[in-house]
């Protein structure tokens, strides 16, 4: 599962309208979805992208710009303050970039795992800052932490298969 | 020193990335936004909402070309409860028609100002904030079709929220569920009021209800008109739980009575006029007891002999509040709310004489001292309606917090 050396990694790239497309349409779902389908809520596409791209690219300077501006566009639709899922996605991005660099994150399996402890890191995060930088009160139902995290998981999964398809070697 | 950079460029633009948010973060919190929203909202919400309203207005022409010439199957049967309904609808009609006359009567008589929701604007719901922390959603209009920031927002059930922000052609409503809202609220029965605050998780609690006050199961909450921003009157939900709170207050769960999950279409309530309500010459000697004698024949109850030593409006006026005790007997939800079409209010000191001066009314529940009367509220284009009066004198003392002000942390 872990690789022994940089040269076994395979890095990617992706065409511009991909890298840019991509991420808007997943902001895009994560409005508009949720007026038809009232669980939708609780998927996170923006997050699931993010990690797409920070462990196909494999660069973490990309990995945390990406999601950084991810997190960003996603805060602009809340009326929240900007950055509150700038800084959490910034760091999944970070992590997931780093992650790929030194394991296989190309089967199910792993993909699965990953995604889970991203999304429960992620939602870690998030609520740490609401609650420690904004001051609100946020309720946290393990719960239903936990399933959203599986359930982002098994969306992941098959997302990842589809966006596998983009992908281009470098 | 280029080593060292090179070596933790990882760190480093990450660190940077994070005390930049950070910093910002914390600007907003200090100094909310003051000159409009910030240009990256701006920019984002112009690259998203086209979108969505493409699809929003695709669907709704594919669903009504689908209803209105190919599914046709019960359209004859609908048609005929239709009709039914619309007879029944008159009856009741012309019977709030005589209460609504009375009420205008008397309000004019003690000089109130009422609240007419003098305009609204229909407007599609064509995306949320995808964020469960964000209780916001985004409809397909905007500061070019007359709404603004701090404007009322309805559906024909009850309240769904105000304009948050108000953009070209979308807005931006906090919904009453999240928990930086708060809606000035009245108990319908009991006249209590407070504040209604969203709640963590989605729900709604109405607050600052003491402790030894009386809140049952299922009682009807409505807007108090405290706020400035909701008229008075609206539905917003049903008390659906009760609880010892802390600090002496109780803790009451509140259902709303919109279906906020499932909102496709809202009003937007874009004017609201204040004006004494048109009645007969006030100006004149007429007094509360002559207009109640007013609805004697029509009480089925035989007309008591006046009490020897009461002639003329004084033996009227005791025999009418004899009926007006009779009236009392009615359940508290004899009125109608034409917002909803349903059984709406009607408590007993309203039908009493005694209102003729609200300062004197001894029971320091109620707060307010007439009617509260119902809106009519078509679901498209402009809309006239009477109901909603402030109150002239609330004996509650007002909750410590300032009802309909959204306390965002800032933005």
């Amino acid at each position: 599962m872990s690789y022994t050396s940089r040269e076994q990694i395979e890095v990617y790239r992706f065409a511009w309208p991909v890298a840019i497309g991509v991420p808007l349409l997943a902001v895009f779902l994560q409005a508009f979805l949720p007026v038809q389908i009232r669980f939708f809520n609780i998927l996170d596409l923006p997050l699931l992208v993010t990690i797409f791209f920070g462990v196909a690219r494999r660069n973490p300077m990309t990995g945390l710009l990406t999601g950084s501006a991810i997190g960003l566009l996603q805060d602009s639709l809340t009326h929240n303050p900007l950055g509150v899922y700038g800084i959490a996605k910034t760091f999944v991005g970070f992590a997931a970039s780093s992650l790929g660099v030194k394991i296989d994150v190309e089967n199910p399996g792993s993909r699965l795992i990953m995604t889970f402890i991203f999304f429960m890191a992620h939602q870690s995060i998030y609520f740490s800052i609401q609650r420690g930088l904004l001051g609100q009160v946020v309720a946290w139902h393990w719960g239903q932490e936990l399933g959203a995290g599986v359930a982002n998981a098994l969306v992941a999964v098959v997302l990842f298969a589809f966006l596998d398809r983009f992908k281009q070697r470098t | 020193m280029d080593n060292i950079y090179k070596r933790h460029a990882n760190i480093i633009v990450l660190s940077s990335v994070l005390l930049a948010q950070m910093l910002g973060l914390a600007i907003q919190v200090r100094r909310p936004a003051d000159g409009g929203p910030l240009l990256i909202r701006t920019w984002a919400i112009a690259t998203i909402t086209p979108l969505e309203k493409a699809f929003i207005y695709t669907q709704h022409f594919v669903q009504n070309t689908w209803h209105d010439y190919f599914y046709l199957r019960d359209v004859r049967k609908e048609n005929q409860q239709l009709r039914e309904e619309l007879e029944r609808a008159r009856l009741e009609q012309v019977r709030l028609h005589e209460d609504a006359a009375q009420a205008h009567r008397l309000q004019a008589l003690l000089q109130f100002k009422e609240q007419y929701i003098a305009k609204t604007v229909a407007a599609q719901v064509i995306g949320t904030s995808g964020s469960e922390q964000s209780r916001v959603i985004y409809i397909d209009r905007g500061t070019d079709h007359g709404v603004h920031p701090n404007m009322a927002v309805i559906t024909p059930e009850g309240v769904v929220g105000k304009v948050l922000r108000a953009y070209g052609s979308t807005s931006q409503v906090l919904e009453i569920t999240d928990q930086t809202s708060g809606v000035g609220a009245t108990l319908e029965k009991t006249r209590l009021q407070g504040i209604l605050k969203g709640t963590p998780t989605g729900g709604t609690q109405l607050q600052y209800i003491m402790s030894d006050e009386k809140v049952e199961l299922g009682d009807r909450i409505l807007t108090s008109g405290g706020d400035s921003i909701f008229p008075k009157g609206l539905p917003i939900g049903t008390v659906q739980q009760v609880s010892p709170g802390k600090d002496l207050f109780l803790n009451v769960q509140v259902k709303p009575i919109a279906d906020l999950a499932r909102l496709e279409e809202v009003l937007v309530i874009t004017q609201i006029e204040e004006r004494e309500p048109s009645g007969p010459d006030v100006s004149g000697p007429l007094r509360a007891s002559d207009i109640l004698a007013e609805r004697l024949p029509s009480v089925p109850v035989k007309p008591e002999t006046p009490a020897p030593g009461m002639g003329g409006a004084a033996g009227a006026a005791s025999t009418n509040t004899a009926l007006s005790s009779a009236h009392q007997t009615k359940p508290a939800s004899a009125g109608t709310n034409a917002l909803q079409g349903a059984p709406v209010q009607g408590t007993p000191a309203q039908k009493s004489p005694a209102i003729t001066k609200p300062a004197d009314r001894p029971d320091t529940k109620t707060g307010v001292a007439k009617p509260a009367t119902g809106i009519s509220v078509p679901k498209t284009g402009t809309t006239t309606g009477t109901t909603i009066t402030k109150p002239a004198t609330n004996a509650k003392p007002k909750p410590p917090v300032k009802a309909g002000e959204t306390t965002p942390p800032g933005h």
